[in-house]
C-alpha cells in the first residue's frame, strides 16, 4: 500500500512537469517549426553574427527588447517602432534575444530609425554624447585612443576615427573604433524588419 | 562533545533520540551547504548593489569590461539563484528530510561531493559571465561546463535525499516532505531539459521562460513552502490548520504552476493560445496560494506574540506573508491589461525581489537561524545582531519593492503614452532607482551582520548553548 501510494505520488509529480513542458515548448515548437523565414528576412552575415555575439557578451538584452507590440497594446505602433513582430522574423536567431526589459528602447527596427553608423559608434563610446540623460553604460573597450595625426594617416591604416563631441573625448586624443565596435554596429544596422509580412500572429 | 548529554537521558523518548541521531548525521553536509550559500549571498548582494548603483551613476566602473552592467546583472542573478538559493535549499532539504523521515541521512559522501561540484559550477559560471562567455539567455547564462557540474551536483544531492526517504522510519508523510520530494525530482530534470540544444527562434524564447519561471515552481517556491509548513507549526507548537487543504494546495500547485512561464512574453511574437494558456494558469494559482495562505496564516492566529521571542519564526512568518502578497501580485501581473503597463519595466524587478527575497530568502534565513544551533549545539552569539539583521533587510526590501513598483508603473504609463518621448520614461524612474540603491545598501548591511554571526557560529566563537534544543522542543512539541 505504501509503495503504491509513493508510486502514484512520483508519477503525478513527473506528469505535472512533463505536461507543462509539452504544452509550453513541445507543442508550440511543432506548430512553429512549420513557419518559414519571413520573405524579406536576410540571414546574418559573418560580421553581423560576430556583432551579435558581442551584443550577447555585453548583455544588451538586459535593457533592450527585440519585439514590437501590436496596435492597441502599448504605444509601439504609435511611436513608429514597426509592425508587430512575427515568429518568421526570428528563424535565424540563436540564442533568441527577445528580451523582457525596456530600460532602453526596443531595437527590433533600430536600423530603420537610426541608420547612421557614426551615431551608433559615438553612442557606444559614450551614450550621453548622443542621448543626454541616458542610463546606458559606456563601452570604451570597444574603442582605442590615439594621438592626433592627419586624417590621411588613419585612412592609410584603414582605421575609423569616431567624431566624438569635444567635451566627451579625452584631451589631445582621437577615438578609433575597433573591429568589435564595427561588428556590433553592423549587427545593429541589420536590425531592420520593416519589410511586409503576410502572416498574422 | 555536548556537555548536556550527561544530564539529559536521550533514551527517555525514541522520538527525541531519533532527532538527535538525525541531526548528528546531517550536521557536516548541512553546514557545508549553508556556509557555501552564505558566501554566495555576499557575492550576489555585492553584484546586485553594483548593478543598482550603475543606474544612478552610469559611468561608474564604466571602463572595466567585467563590471559592465550587462555582465554584473547576470552575475548577480546567477550567484543568488545557483549559489545562495540553491545551496541554502540543499542544506535545508537535507535537514528537513532527515527530521521528517526520522532517520539518519544516507550517503553523506554524495552530499559533500554535491556541495563541492555545486560550488565549482557556480564559480566557473560566474567567472565565465564576467569574462563575457554567457550563453545569452536569462537564467541560462552559465556555459556548458558549469551546467555539467551543477547537473552532477544536483543528481548526487537528489539521489541522497530519495534514498534517505526510502529508509524512513515514519508512516505519515508530512506536507513539507511532499514539496521536498517533488522538488528533488523536478529540479535536475528541468535543468537538463532546458539546457538541451533543441530550440531556436521564438521556440527558444518559450523554452527559456518555461525554464526560468519553472525554476521557481520546482525549486525555489517548494523550498520556501516546505520550510514554512515545517517551522510555523513547530515553533508555535500547534498543528497546521487543515491537512486536507495542504493536500489540495500541493496538487493544484504542481498542476498549475508548471504552466506559468509564457506570461513573461505577453504581447510578444508567439501564438496567442500559448500566452493565454500561461495567463489562465497564472490566475488559477489563486487556488494553491489561498490554500497555503489559510494554512500558514490561520495556524499563526493567536500566536503572534511568539514572534517576539523566536527570531526564526519572525523571519519565516514575514516570508510566508510575502508569499501570499507576491503570488496575488503575480496572478494579476499576468493579465494582459496589467502586463501592457508593467511588462518591460522595473515593476517586474520589484516583483522578482518580493518573491525571491521577501518571501524565499527571509524564510531561508529563519530556517538557518533554527537549524544551526541544533547542529552545532551552540547558541547564536549576539542576539541583538539578529534583530539588526531582520530590521535592516525587512526595511531594505520594503523600500526596494515599493520604489520599483511605483517607478515601474510610472515608467510603463510614460512608455505607453506616445505623446511623451521614450526618454521621459527613463527620466521618471531615476529617483526610484536611487531609492532602490538605498534599499540595497540596507540589505547589504543586514547581510554583513548575518554573515558575521554566522561565521562566529561556525567557528564556535560565540557563547555555548545552555539549554539543549531537544528539551525546548519536547516542551513545545505538538504531539
Amino acid at each position: 500500500m505504501m509503495y503504491i501510494r509513493a508510486s502514484i505520488f512520483f508519477l503525478g509529480v513527473l506528469a505535472a512537469l512533463f505536461l507543462g513542458w509539452a504544452g509550453l515548448t513541445l507543442i508550440p515548437g511543432i506548430q512553429i517549426r512549420e513557419i518559414k523565414p519571413a520573405s524579406g528576412l536576410q540571414p546574418y552575415t559573418d560580421q553581423q553574427l560576430h556583432g551579435r555575439a558581442i551584443y550577447v557578451r555585453e548583455g544588451c538584452i538586459y535593457c533592450h527588447s527585440q519585439q514590437t507590440r501590436p496596435e492597441g497594446f502599448g504605444a509601439d505602433q504609435k511611436r513608429g517602432w514597426g509592425r508587430p513582430s512575427v515568429p518568421g522574423d526570428y528563424v535565424y536567431d540563436r540564442p533568441h534575444l527577445l528580451g523582457t526589459m525596456r530600460t532602453g528602447p526596443d531595437l527590433f527596427n533600430i536600423a530603420a530609425r537610426q541608420p547612421s553608423e557614426d551615431w551608433h559608434l559615438i553612442h557606444l563610446y559614450n551614450p550621453r554624447a548622443t542621448s543626454p540623460g541616458s542610463l546606458m553604460p559606456p563601452y570604451p573597450w570597444l574603442f582605442k585612443e590615439d594621438e592626433v595625426f592627419s586624417k590621411e594617416v588613419y585612412a592609410a591604416r584603414g582605421e575609423r576615427v569616431i567624431p566624438v563631441p569635444e567635451e566627451f573625448a579625452p584631451k589631445g586624443k582621437v577615438i578609433i573604433a575597433t573591429q568589435e565596435a564595427l561588428d556590433l554596429v553592423a549587427y545593429l544596422l541589420s536590425l531592420n524588419h520593416t519589410y511586409p509580412v503576410e502572416e498574422e500572429r | 562533545m555536548n556537555p548536556d548529554q550527561e544530564t539529559f537521558n536521550i533514551n527517555e523518548s525514541p522520538e527525541l533520540s531519533s532527532r538527535i541521531l538525525a541531526d548528528a548525521s546531517v550536521s557536516g553536509p548541512v553546514i557545508a551547504f549553508f556556509t557555501s550559500a552564505v558566501f554566495w549571498l555576499l557575492i550576489g548582494t555585492v553584484f546586485g548593489l553594483i548593478a543598482s548603483i550603475k543606474f544612478n551613476f552610469p559611468d561608474w566602473l564604466g571602463a572595466t569590461p567585467a563590471l559592465t552592467f550587462g555582465r554584473v546583472r547576470p552575475a548577480h542573478l546567477n550567484a543568488v539563484i545557483y549559489g545562495w538559493a540553491s545551496m541554502s535549499i540543499a542544506g535545508c532539504y537535507i535537514w528537513l528530510t532527515a527530521r521528517l523521515c526520522r532517520t539518519e541521512v544516507v550517503w553523506p559522501k554524495f552530499l559533500y561531493i554535491s556541495a563541492l561540484l555545486w560550488n565549482l559550477g557556480v564559480v566557473y559560471g560566474i567567472i565565465s559571465i564576467l569574462n563575457g562567455h554567457s550563453q545569452g539567455m536569462e537564467w541560462l547564462e552559465f556555459p556548458r561546463a558549469a551546467v555539467y557540474l551543477i547537473t552532477a551536483a544536483a543528481v548526487c544531492f537528489s539521489l541522497s535525499i530519495l534514498r534517505t526517504f526510502q529508509m524512513r522510519q515514519v508512516k505519515h508523510i508530512y506536507v513539507s516532505l511532499w514539496y521536498i520530494l517533488a522538488s528533488v525530482i523536478w529540479f535536475p530534470i528541468l535543468y537538463v531539459v532546458a539546457n538541451l540544444p533543441l530550440y531556436s527562434g521564438v521556440t527558444q524564447a518559450a523554452a527559456n521562460w518555461w525554464f526560468a519561471h519553472n525554476l521557481l515552481t520546482v525549486w525555489v517556491t517548494p523550498a520556501g513552502l516546505a520550510a514554512a509548513y515545517y517551522f510555523i507549526p513547530k515553533v508555535i507548537g500547534r498543528p497546521i490548520h487543515s491537512y486536507y487543504l495542504s493536500l489540495l494546495g500541493f496538487w493544484t500547485f504542481a498542476l498549475f504552476y508548471n504552466w506559468n512561464g509564457i506570461h513573461h512574453l505577453v504581447g510578444g511574437p508567439l501564438p496567442t493560445w500559448l500566452i493565454t494558456t500561461s495567463i489562465v494558469a497564472s490566475v488559477l494559482m489563486f487556488i494553491p496560494v489561498i490554500t497555503v495562505a489559510i494554512n500558514h496564516h490561520l495556524t499563526m492566529v493567536g500566536h503572534f506574540g511568539k514572534l517576539k521571542y523566536s527570531p526564526a519564526l519572525r523571519f519565516v512568518v514575514f516570508g510566508a506573508m510575502c508569499y501570499t502578497a507576491v503570488s496575488f501580485q503575480g496572478s494579476i501581473e499576468a493579465l494582459r491589461s496589467f502586463s501592457e503597463v508593467a511588462h518591460f519595466t522595473h515593476y517586474t524587478i520589484g516583483h522578482a525581489h518580493l518573491g525571491l527575497y521577501a518571501f524565499f530568502t527571509m524564510i531561508l534565513f529563519g530556517a538557518i537561524y533554527y537549524i544551526m544551533p541544533r547542529l552545532l549545539k551552540w547558541e547564536w552569539p549576539y542576539p541583538v545582531l539578529i534583530k539588526f539583521h531582520f530590521w535592516l533587510v525587512a526595511t531594505g526590501v520594503t523600500l526596494y519593492v515599493v520604489s520599483m513598483t511605483i517607478g515601474g508603473l510610472l515608467q510603463g504609463f510614460y512608455m505607453n503614452d506616445a505623446s511623451r518621448t521614450f526618454m521621459d520614461s527613463v527620466q521618471v524612474t531615476k529617483p526610484y532607482l536611487f531609492a532602490r540603491s538605498i534599499g540595497g545598501v540596507l540589505i547589504l548591511m543586514g547581510h554583513l551582520f548575518f554573515i558575521y554571526i554566522f561565521t562566529l557560529m561556525v567557528t564556535r566563537k560565540g557563547a555555548i548553548r545552555r539549554t539543549p534544543p531537544w528539551r525546548e522542543e519536547a516542551e513545545a512539541s505538538p504531539r
